[in-house]
């Protein structure tokens, strides 16, 4: 089994390799901070939410429940709701992070979005070499920078920027998620998960606001992959 | 409750919540040892999940978008570049949304 080691030059490989998911959050992160101030939420909370939830998705929810009159116990659980996928996500780094220190693998998991996430997992499952264990701290931080400089301009800056989607900005994630796909493509054996997951994922989606697809159609993929027979291979 | 005061703990109720879900899998995973059956459910997560945030992002855009992901597919399964397939992507949903 190859090598997990965490070192420099994995911490900026990372960092360097994240440019291209740079650049989506901070197009979302724009737009976080001017909402927030059309939320009424003071630039010093803006800034500490992004600096301390770090999770987008949610952070545009609680904006949504914004108000003189928080409902404390909903905000939590939407939030919880929100972002449980990132269990899911934490489980598939499973290999390779739990052979590193407990502060190297929940420090680095802080930094943990679905973006780096994905690189990450891309980076580890290759087959030649040894694994950089820090490049998901590389790549988080380069993306928490990037959503804190992006929360600060939004929420000071003149809403004037205009909409992302006038500049085709709006269409880097699904790209982004796109390439990354066609990067952990193993066979036959995905094409049942994967196309249960899509089912679910967009029945989902019409029917529950927030991220509840990502959750419900990742754990219909991943549990018929584990428990159905696969194509071809006559497996039961 | 003062506003900053009630700013204050919804940010820390909300951050508590969103780590323990990302610290949540490793340990989980760390503890229970999951294996057999577990493997091939956990080893397809990464597909399931990506497909999960895909499909119903893709199918909410119109031809621009679909042909853009067709375009970003091709791209990225040719030239095996990230940066790249994201430029195609980009350039491909820029020009249509121009010209639809």
């Amino acid at each position: 089994m190859s090598r997990v080691s965490f070192d420099r030059a994995g911490l900026l490989r990372g960092a360097r390799e994240s440019w291209p998911i740079a650049l989506g959050v901070f197009t979302y992160g724009l737009v976080f901070g001017v909402l927030a101030r059309q939320a009424w939420l003071g630039a010093g909370g803006a800034l500490s939410m992004s600096a301390f939830v770090f999770a987008g998705a949610s952070q545009f929810v609680a904006l949504d429940l914004w108000g003189p009159d928080l409902p404390f116990a909903g905000l939590f659980l939407t939030t919880l709701a929100v972002n449980l996928r990132h269990v899911l996500m934490g489980a598939a780094l499973g290999p390779w992070f739990s052979r590193l220190t407990p502060l190297q693998a929940y420090g680095s998991l802080f930094f943990m979005n679905d973006e780096s996430w994905a690189l990450t997992l891309a980076r580890c499952s290759r087959e030649d070499g040894d694994v950089d264990g820090a490049y998901l701290l590389g790549s988080g931080l380069t993306v928490y920078a990037a959503w804190l400089a992006s929360t600060a301009l939004g929420h000071l800056a003149v809403a004037g920027l205009g909409d992302p989607a006038r500049y085709g900005l709006d269409f880097a994630f699904t790209a982004v998620f796109l390439a990354l796909l066609t990067g952990l493509r193993r066979g036959r054996q995905d094409i049942l998960p994967w196309t249960l997951a899509a089912l679910v994922a967009v029945l989902t989606a019409r029917l529950m606001p927030g991220k509840w697809h990502i959750l419900a159609g990742a754990l219909a993929g991943s549990l018929a992959a584990a428990w159905l027979p696969r194509f071809g291979s006559g497996r039961g | 409750m003062a506003e900053a005061a009630a700013t204050a703990l919804a940010v820390a109720g909300m951050a508590a919540v969103t780590y323990a879900t990302r610290a949540a899998g490793l340990f989980l995973v760390n503890r229970l040892r999951l294996a057999g059956r577990w493997e091939p459910f956990l080893q397809s997560i990464p597909g399931t999940v990506l497909v999960s945030i895909l499909a119903p992002a893709v199918l909410a855009g119109g031809p621009a978008e679909w042909l853009a992901a067709a375009a970003t597919v091709a791209a990225s399964l040719r030239f095996r570049s990230l940066p790249l397939a994201l430029a195609v992507g980009l350039a491909v949903v820029w020009v249509l949304r121009r010209i639809t």
